[in-house]
């Protein structure tokens, strides 16, 4: 665009939307995104898109177990991105909620191996609980300290804790192999179910509970709490924060150790209560999805619970497809990234809007 | 000694050769504001796109010499490029968060890798196992024709594919057209505070773009060097792993300097190696998973002890991760 020319249309900021406005744009981008994915599914299969979007469908929900599932995986991802939520309205890019689940996860296998029968179940269990919350804990309040003390960037120093994990779990799957020379772990405690969490009425209900009282709770925590709202400023400006006399590196450290707490939590859920064993992926990646679950709700615990069900559908659903159509699983990471990418982009939409230039108003530049 | 560092030398470069791509893609890009975390799928695209080209290539008969490395080097870049037209229009023209975005595109980027990678052989409806690009990789593995004649000399410098000597130009010509040119001081214009660079006649959305897809294309070269010519040619899920984040940490480590990155990044690629000659004892074998976490480890050290010291001329561009929006001033 040349300069002596007047652009057919500039940008503003807008002053505020509405509510209802706002949901329409992102439901809007949604369901451009779905077609995206359609298109790309129909390009690569050959299939009509309506049985594609019927195979999604059925993937997500196709019987009671399937439904079952896809909640309790919903559970999951948004315990994980409410872990990160109090970070993140700090402005704390925790990348490292992968390598504190797995901690966790940890923690909470090594009561399960080494302590079983020296210990009555009961006291082990809740061993598991506290130690596995208390490495997670530790494994966010490091980088944390180091934030703290010296303003080390956290992105980066949390995504190395998580390659440091990875290589303590590989450590241990060598050390407590069973069978030995299979080069995993294995069930743990397959016949004494020492350390099995104790189910609710079915082995999917107990991370769902624990994922609706941790919403309830992160939601009074960042909105009605002193420490939310000390979270909040720091988040705007450290200045502030020091001006109004909030210890700045106390906060980072404590919102952090929340962080870890929940995301060890994660890891005892998942080592306890749903594998009960332990792999170097057993975080799966959520860790990082989980970032995007949070940002896409606008850090609202309860919104959460609509994205992060969104996510678990697509890869749910595109995996259904990856199985029928012979393709592998990355399948669902593509269709995840297309329809981050619209909803990222729509956000556009809802902070400025574009004015087209009229021809007549030339004149009043 | 001597044996051992002149075996272990080429390991170290081969392995520090994808990261320098990466790292001084990285730091063209965040030298314009953009902090780029998608960096890791994106040398994934660069691999698989490079990857298809070959495979589509080898698949339709006879394979000759300037074409089974043009074909692999184009699509790497048309793929790698792609990416950071996605990574542009998002953040530069609808302004949406960098951190977000980035992420983002490393789900999407690694997707892709694996996806292709796994699906190749059937959507393409080829008759072969397993992708293995035996013919196309020793193009672009080939040394030079007198490295085997040279002794250690030979074998320390001179035994690598054209793409390493590559990456060693690409560096120092950016560090050159950063340091000494006008378009580098334009572009650090931009990376530092925009809305000056803005007001100085400097368009900030091109910069932004410019820099960034040339950023992404030369991290995509990366991850075809690992494929063609470290994993002679055959491209298995996973594989090229986290290497896309140690690059983005490298470039904290050179302090936004190409020409550092060159000997360091060879130095991490020896830290990822390192483990298969530390002693372990046959009783011990697991704790050679301890050692894998050097580079980690070391790296996360080096980010603790740069900030503690921070000098101001060690500083990121100031803008860095921060979208323009002329109107907001």
């Amino acid at each position: 665009m040349k300069n002596n020319h007047e652009p057919l249309f500039h940008v503003v900021k807008r002053d505020e939307l509405s509510r209802g406005k706002g949901i329409l744009i992102r439901v809007v981008a949604i369901i451009v995104a779905l077609i995206f994915c359609g298109i790309i599914t129909v390009a690569l299969t050959g299939v009509n898109p309506i049985s594609v979007y019927g195979t999604m469908v059925t993937g997500a929900f196709g019987s009671v177990r399937k439904t079952w599932v896809t909640l309790q995986n919903t559970a999951i991802l948004l315990l994980i991105a409410l872990a990160l939520t109090p970070a993140f309205r700090m402005k704390f890019w925790n990348c490292g909620g992968e390598g504190q689940i797995l901690m966790g996860g940890l923690a909470s296998a090594a009561c399960m191996i080494t302590l079983a029968d020296k210990l009555p179940n009961a006291v082990i269990i809740i061993l598991m609980i506290i130690s596995s919350i208390v490495a997670g804990a530790v494994w966010a309040g490091l980088p944390a300290l180091f934030k703290a003390l010296w303003n080390t960037n956290e992105t980066l120093s949390t995504l190395m804790m998580n390659y440091i994990a990875i290589q303590l779990v590989a450590y241990f799957t060598v050390v407590w192999e069973n069978p030995k020379g299979s080069g995993k772990i294995g069930i743990i405690n397959q016949n004494s179910n020492i350390g099995w969490l104790p189910e609710i009425a079915n082995k999917y209900l107990l991370a769902i509970v624990v994922g609706l009282i941790i919403t309830f709770f992160v939601y009074i925590y960042i909105y009605y709490t002193k420490h939310g709202y000390e979270v909040c400023v720091v988040g705007e400006s450290y200045r502030t924060a020091r001006y109004v006399g909030i210890k700045v590196g106390k906060v980072i450290v404590r919102t952090l150790l929340l962080s870890g707490a929940l995301c060890g939590l994660v890891g005892l859920l998942l080592v306890g209560g749903i594998n009960h064993t332990i792999t170097t992926t057993i975080a799966g990646g959520q860790g990082f999805t989980a970032i995007m679950v949070s940002w896409l709700a606008k850090f609202n615990p309860f919104v959460m619970i609509l994205t992060s069900g969104l996510i678990v559908f697509l890869g749910r659903g595109a995996g259904e497809i990856a199985t029928v159509f012979g393709f592998n699983q990355s399948f669902s990471d593509i269709l995840t990234g297309i329809i981050l990418f619209c909803i990222i982009g729509c956000e556009f939409f809802v902070t400025y809007k574009i004015k087209i230039n009229k021809k007549e108003g030339e004149g009043n530049v | 000694m001597f044996d051992f560092l002149i075996s272990f030398i080429p390991r170290a470069v081969g392995q520090g050769i994808p990261l320098l791509y990466g790292s001084t893609g990285e730091i063209m890009t965040e030298k314009s504001g953009n902090l780029n975390l998608g960096i890791p799928g994106v040398m994934y695209v660069g691999g698989i796109a490079g990857v298809i080209g070959a495979f589509l290539y080898e698949q339709g008969g006879n394979v000759i010499a300037p074409l089974a490395i043009l074909i692999p080097l184009l699509c790497s870049l048309l793929g790698s490029l792609i990416m950071g037209l996605i990574y542009c229009f998002l953040t530069v023209t609808l302004r949406a968060n960098q951190n977000v975005t980035g992420l983002a595109m490393t789900t999407f980027g690694v997707g892709i890798g694996n996806f292709f990678g796994g699906s190749l052989i059937k959507i393409s409806g080829a008759d072969v196992p397993s992708i293995a690009l035996s013919e196309t990789s020793a193009y672009f593995s080939k040394s030079l024709p007198f490295a085997d004649k040279c002794g250690w000399f030979g074998k320390v410098f001179l035994s690598y594919g054209f793409l390493a000597y590559l990456a060693i130009i690409i560096a120092i010509v950016c560090s050159v057209v950063l340091k000494r040119t006008r378009i580098g001081l334009h572009l650090r214009a931009v990376g530092e505070d925009p809305a000056t660079a803005d007001a100085a006649g400097i368009n900030v959305t091109r910069y932004k773009y410019v820099s960034t897809c040339i950023g992404c294309m030369i991290a995509g070269i990366g991850g075809l060097y690992y494929v063609m010519d470290y994993a002679c040619g055959v491209w298995s899920n996973d594989a090229f792993g986290d290497r896309g984040w140690l690059a983005i940490a490298l470039v904290i480590f050179t302090i936004w300097r190409p020409n550092v990155s060159i000997v360091s990044s060879i130095f991490f690629g020896g830290l990822y190696i390192l483990y298969m000659y530390l002693p372990t004892g046959m009783e011990h074998m697991e704790v050679k998973e301890l050692y894998k976490m050097l580079p980690y480890i070391v790296t996360l050290i080096v980010l603790v002890i740069t900030s503690m010291r921070n000098r101001r001329e060690d500083q990121p561009p100031a803008s860095l991760g921060l979208a323009y929006f002329r109107e907001s001033r």
